[in-house]
């Protein structure tokens, strides 16, 4: 986790460094808003992540020499096929295209997602199964 | 959270419960499988590739002669707007982080799937729409967009564009883009939380760690183009005036917005083809990869400097700070240059097996770093004032991402056909594919140079016979059609490998990485037995024990610390 975290704060303080040698050089606040941005983006979710790397026991990727006897758990949870991803694509498509073509292609679309939405929240979790 | 061999090995008796499987178009619209979706996105964004070349052979027959007519001005800019924004937006970007990332990251890391294969599925369903919604302006009666695949405003508002087309650009571009940045989410995510146990940061492929710089710049760029896009549109329908003049906007505010997402969007294009190259070499040369921590290194630079340099496209603007956006315009060539030297030193002393893979990455070197050495020429104002808006910019551009997209990206799918099918393409027809390509390239591309020091300027549908653009122009349109012949080649040899199949097996080159450890192709959720993971190189460890890279570090740390008791003594 500790790598991870380094990375993302590595890019906010780099960026840091960049805002405060432009804005000094230029002046120009326009863009430097974009690199604030940009060092928040790195620092906050690095902090997040260093927060809860010091909070933890390193986790068996992050140990060089694991053995077997130190894993243990479940992986994570993956889904098998489902419809519903696709349906909501076609939903924000339609939607999408209701900004040339008007409203219309926007009420079926909203059908759509709406639907997606259902059906995505009641097929979530005893249908599929946890891989262990 | 993480994955051990031995449960592995209890689940190939016990094989997860998933009820009888769909198959055919049932399979392709509700696959979450990162898989199915990973050769999905590669076969779209191939089709696209096609369709866009097709446009680019239209542009360079009527740039053959002077005064030449095949199509009007006007669909003549359409064309170099929509092949434009299809090349970057659908083909060279979605190609790999869709494409291949989507397929190899989690075989690469040990991982069953994608972190979140529901959203991955959705992100290729906005891609798929995205794609077809560019390609609906051609259907209009006022045609596509026309304003190049910048927008720059003012061109871009109702007044100078106007009709439907240049608002299905834009959903175009804002649906690509919301994929891209699901995908770019995934793939962090993915590669932080799902790497099998004993695979630390440091023993990642450098393929995965070019996945997550890029991932990580896609999210700082994208949502910027996102957002100047809703001001383009609101400034055309809505009435506001963030761009025009008139209501006391600035139109060079797009150009900063664009170009803040542009410039990163260069480097998300070109650093997975990095990586697909750094894939390549070792393996064809029997080595590990040459300086694998100065590598990562320099993609973690490249990907700082590229958030820094975005007014190098603006020099002449007028408006933009020069000396500091040309001196990180020019630092970005330290860490490319750190890695053109690491690959040679990869094949260096290698012994390098000529297989179609290795040729396209040693000629996308090639390309790539006479792309870069005149991007480095127009990272200087002085130089880009005089060139800026001419071929030599485009000959510049196209070198550089021609090079990536086209033969890293060829290097990558020769590489990995054989794990996505199976099957063996046949070796004659990608090397003819190579060389037509090599030549057709070059001779495509560097006569554009010398056009653009003549002052041929980009984006004109027709020059005079007076002009002395004719000579240089028809050689240039001959490779055009040259490198169009390589690729009816390509597609013989796709279409040869899958109605007459010859076998690949498991592991065909020798590979070094976690994918050519289980079958080709993998067996649903990946992996029935994971090797253990002590190097880089785990396969290759797993299959030349006596050659494995964990011994050799074990020899080393071993004699480092006998030198030291003989030093303390």
């Amino acid at each position: 986790m500790r790598t991870e975290s380094r990375i993302y704060v590595g890019m906010g303080v780099f960026f840091v460094l960049i805002v405060v040698i432009y804005f000094l050089w230029s002046g120009d606040s326009g863009n430097s808003i974009f690199l604030v941005a940009s060092a928040l983006l790195g620092i906050m979710p690095g902090l997040y992540l260093g927060w809860w790397a010091r909070r933890m026991n390193p986790r068996p990727e992050d140990v060089e020499t694991v053995t077997a006897n130190e894993i243990e758990g479940v992986v994570g949870y993956f889904p098998s096929y489902t419809i519903w991803p696709f349906v909501l694509g076609m939903g924000a498509f339609l939607t999408a295209l209701a900004f040339v073509f008007g409203e219309w292609t926007a009420i079926i679309g909203m059908g759509f997602i709406l639907s997606a939405a259902i059906g995505g929240t009641l097929s979530s979790k005893p249908k599929a199964s946890s891989h262990k | 959270m993480t994955i051990a061999p031995e449960r592995l090995e209890e689940l190939e008796g016990q094989p997860p419960q998933h009820g009888p499987e769909p198959t055919g178009i049932f399979k392709w619209l509700t696959s979450t499988d990162h898989k199915v979706i990973g050769k999905n996105y590669m076969y779209t964004s191939l089709v696209f590739f096609f369709i866009s070349g097709l446009m680019a052979e239209l542009i360079r027959t009527q740039l053959f002669a002077p005064n030449n007519h095949v199509v009007s001005p006007q669909t003549y800019n359409e064309l170099f707007t929509i092949h434009g924004s299809i090349m970057l937006f659908i083909f060279a970007g979605p190609f790999v982080f869709g494409g291949f990332a989507n397929y190899l990251i989690p075989l690469q890391i040990g991982a069953p799937d994608m972190a979140f294969p529901r959203l991955n599925a959705l992100s290729y369903w906005l891609f798929l729409t995205g794609s077809i919604t560019m390609l609906l302006g051609f259907l209009t009666a006022s045609g596509a967009a026309a304003f190049g695949w910048v927008a720059y405003a003012p061109l871009s508002n109702s007044t100078y564009s106007p009709g439907a087309g240049p608002d299905l650009w834009i959903v175009s571009i804002a649906l690509v883009g919301f994929s891209g940045i699901f995908t770019a989410v995934n793939l962090v995510t993915t590669i932080f939380y799902l790497r099998a146990p004993g695979l630390t940061m440091f023993r990642m492929p450098v393929f995965t760690w070019n996945m997550l710089v890029t991932g990580i710049l896609i999210l700082i760029s994208f949502p910027v183009l996102t957002a100047a896009l809703i001001m383009l549109y609101a400034d055309r329908h809505f009435g506001t005036h963030i761009f025009s003049v008139k209501g006391g906007g600035v139109p060079v505010l797009w150009q900063n917005l664009f170009w803040f997402f542009g410039h990163p969007e260069v480097y998300i294009l070109a650093l997975p083809y990095f990586g697909i190259v750094t894939e390549v070499l070792p393996v064809f040369s029997k080595k590990p990869v040459f300086g694998y921590k100065g590598l990562v290194f320099a993609t973690l630079a490249i990907a700082g400097l590229s958030t820094g340099v975005w007014a190098h496209h603006m020099f002449t603007t007028g408006t933009v700070l020069l000396p500091f956006f040309s001196a990180l315009s020019l630092l970005i060539a330290v860490p490319t240059g750190i890695k053109i030297f690491t690959w040679i030193g990869t094949i260096w002393r290698g012994n390098l097996d000529f297989k179609t893979p290795l040729i396209f990455a040693i000629g996308f070197i090639v390309a790539f770093t006479m792309g870069g050495i005149t991007g480095v020429m127009l990272a200087s104002p002085p130089i880009d004032f005089y060139t800026h808006d001419t071929y030599f910019v485009v000959a510049h551009f196209h070198q550089v991402l021609f090079g990536s997209a086209v033969f890293a990206g060829f290097a990558g799918f020769y590489y990995w056909y054989p794990k996505l099918t199976g099957r063996m393409y046949r070796e004659n027809l990608g090397k003819w594919h190579f060389w037509l390509t090599f030549i057709g390239f070059n001779v495509t591309f560097l006569p554009q140079y010398l056009l653009g020091l003549r002052g041929m300027p980009r984006r004109i549908a027709v020059y005079g016979p007076s002009d002395g653009f004719t000579f240089l122009n028809e050689i240039s349109t001959f490779g055009a059609y040259l490198t169009a012949i390589a690729f009816v080649i390509f597609l013989y040899n796709f279409w040869i490998s899958w109605r007459k199949p010859i076998p690949a097996g498991d592991n065909p080159w020798d590979g070094h990485t976690l994918e050519w450890a289980t079958s080709s192709p993998p067996p649903s959720h990946n992996f029935h037995k994971l090797p253990p993971i002590r190097s880089l190189r785990p396969t290759w460890d797993m299959n030349h024990p006596e050659h494995a890279d964990w011994k050799h570090h074990q020899d080393e740390t071993a004699t480092k610390k006998v030198n030291e008791k003989e030093k303390a003594l």
